[in-house]
């Protein structure tokens, strides 16, 4: 009852709220209107005012469709996505079952698998740029001292891009799902695992039918944050392939949007794309939690 | 969610037969095949900045000794760029979004859980709502909003820095204020209504009572800020313009496209901004990897 008291008078509401919502309304609310209107201007450069609306007004919307660099940004942001969960949430899944089964030494493993994501991908890409380099590199080196190449391999030509790319992004965030999943884990009960032990069921059993089941929901805590996470991949990417290297074949939906609003200042066209990622973010979530609904057990 | 950060180790029982197979070998092999994936490229990077230039490229594994060793790849990157600068832009800015967001979330968290009142479903929503808008979407617009009170696009060093900040601590609100209602919501109010009952105001109660207890979550959520703050390029590379105005990852951003092939000096910048979080996160560990994985773990 005293807490209706303590809390009846409303003034002191408005110092409490009203700084937390200038910044949410001035710094997200309002921008992100702002650019759905920009996405049908005609803005020239970021520090010029709109010179009207576009001829037709949904220029830009039809642009998305017919500009061949974005349908490789598209499709390369999908496939992002999916070796996210293959990688960054499989290879998480593998080393978590496989540290919880050892008993030991897990404090030491979350220590050292986590500690790439404590790291900026900007300095992750530029030791990535050395362990990927033409002459010299560390991978180079080290499949020609091991006799397994006769000449370098370009790891950004057309051939090997993809992976150039995609090794970095999934390897920095495995320690991430890892800690995630090893929590869970760690929840589960002994006794259901001595219960198990004393039915028979062991290895692949006791995974298949225990300890799925029991983390699920953790599972795809996981697969949600990695499937939405792959849309704002940016920093990797810029610094190891900067413009789409080679010819336009790596973009990502964020580093071409960063593209044309820097380098080729289409900023409408830049706010348009925008809106793609938006919009492809909340479709992939609809479907992803819908897909993997969360379960009662 | 405290259930399950404070996860007990529970040591699983040895199964009969289970004592030392080839598949717990296996295991082993596997689980330390990836931590020496996470190890050893930092390794690797912290050898050969000590390795004299033209050897990096031939004889990369091993350890430099004698005639190889050399700190020249530092002295040419501490004479060619300004390390202390950037250290500066960055802790700065990071610092002060940090305690913004604390500060503003914080009681924000406070109001939401603790009042009644109309309107606060549609405010907790706009809430949630705020956390799905990719920072893509609201850039351009906010440096153009900016770009015209004078903030953006100047090369005034600390004007530039809060036209970063402001964003900055935007962007980390609602997830903050998410987080530490969760907490505050779990505090016992008899302690609120003792304080009340002795004449502290609402303000005393907060500022006296409430975050000295909420302490942890508190924690939990700076060193998130502060990381998703540090770590940032996107956003820098928009509003930060200026050698002068440069944090750490703009200026490694800088140094990757300019350093051409003096792979030394490089290697010695990715070890002049790994080694200090490196060091940072052997003590904080813990705290860090609670922080980060504060958002995805919820009871």
């Amino acid at each position: 009852m005293l807490r209706s008291t303590i809390y009846k008078k409303k003034s002191p509401l408005l110092v409490f709220l009203i700084p937390a919502f200038i910044f949410l309304g001035l710094f997200l609310f309002y921008p992100f209107i702002v650019n759905i209107v920009n996405s049908f201007m005609h803005i020239q450069d970021l520090g010029t005012a709109a010179q009207g609306l576009n001829q037709p007004f949904y220029d830009n919307y039809e642009r998305l469709f017919t500009d061949a660099d974005m349908v490789t940004s598209l499709k390369n942001t999908l496939i992002v996505m999916g070796c996210t969960v293959i990688f960054q949430v499989g290879i998480a899944l593998v080393l978590s079952i496989l540290v919880d089964s050892i008993g030991k030494g897990a404090g030491f493993f979350r220590t050292v698998y986590f500690f790439p994501i404590v790291i900026s991908a900007t300095a992750l890409g530029l030791l990535f740029n050395l362990i990927f380099l033409f002459r010299g590199g560390m991978v180079n080196q080290l499949l020609d001292n091991l006799q397994l190449v006769t000449r370098n391999i370009d790891w950004k030509d057309e051939n090997h891009f993809m992976f150039t790319m995609l090794l970095p992004v999934m390897w920095q965030y495995v320690g991430f799902y890892f800690v995630i999943l090893i929590t869970g884990l760690n929840n589960i009960s002994t006794d259901i695992y001595e219960a198990a032990a004393i039915d028979g069921a062991s290895g692949f059993k006791r995974i298949r039918f225990i300890t799925l089941p029991l983390i699920y929901n953790v599972l795809c805590t996981c697969l949600v944050l990695a499937i939405t996470g792959a849309l704002k991949v940016f920093d990797l990417p810029w610094v190891m392939m900067g413009t789409g290297m080679p010819l336009g074949k790596s973009w990502l939906t964020a580093t071409y949007m960063y593209y044309n609003t820097m380098s080729r200042g289409d900023v409408d066209y830049a706010s348009t794309i925008a809106i793609l990622i938006v919009v492809l973010g909340v479709v992939v979530s609809f479907v992803v939690n819908k897909v993997f609904k969360e379960k009662e057990y | 969610m405290k259930a399950l950060l404070k996860a007990k180790r529970v040591r699983h029982p040895v199964l009969p037969g289970q004592k030392f197979t080839p598949i717990k070998l296996l295991t082993f092999a596997v689980l330390i095949f990836w931590a020496l994936t996470t190890i050893y490229p930092f390794f690797w990077v912290i050898t050969n900045s000590f390795r004299v230039r033209g050897e990096i490229r031939s004889d990369s594994f091993t350890i430099p000794t004698g005639d190889s060793f050399t700190f020249d790849n530092y002295e040419k990157a501490m004479g060619r760029y300004d390390f202390g600068t950037a250290y500066v832009n960055s802790l700065v800015v990071s610092t002060v979004v940090t305690i913004v967001v604390i500060l503003v979330s914080g009681m924000a968290a406070y109001a939401l859980v603790r009042y009644e009142f109309r309107g606060k479903k549609i405010l907790y929503s706009l809430l949630i709502a705020s956390m799905m808008f990719p920072v893509f979407s609201t850039i351009i617009p906010v440096f153009r909003m900016e770009a015209a009170w004078g903030l953006a696009a100047t090369t005034n060093r600390w004007i530039a820095l809060i036209s970063v900040i402001l964003p900055q601590i935007a962007g980390n609100i609602a997830f903050s204020t998410v987080v530490l209602m969760g907490f505050i919501r779990s505090l016992p109010i008899e302690i609120e209504e003792s304080a009340y009952l002795d004449g502290c105001n609402v303000f005393k109660i907060y500022f006296k009572m409430i975050m000295p207890m909420a302490r942890p979550s508190f924690a939990t959520v700076a060193i998130f800020a502060f990381l998703w703050s540090y770590n940032d390029l996107f956003s820098q590379m928009f509003f930060l313009r200026y050698p002068n105005q440069f944090t750490i990852t703009l200026m490694l951003n800088d140094i990757n496209s300019q350093a051409g092939t003096n792979y030394g000096y490089m290697a010695a910048a990715v070890v002049i901004i790994v080694v200090p979080v490196l060091i940072v996160y052997m003590f904080l560990q813990k705290n860090i990897i609670k922080g980060l994985t504060a958002g995805a773990i919820k009871g």
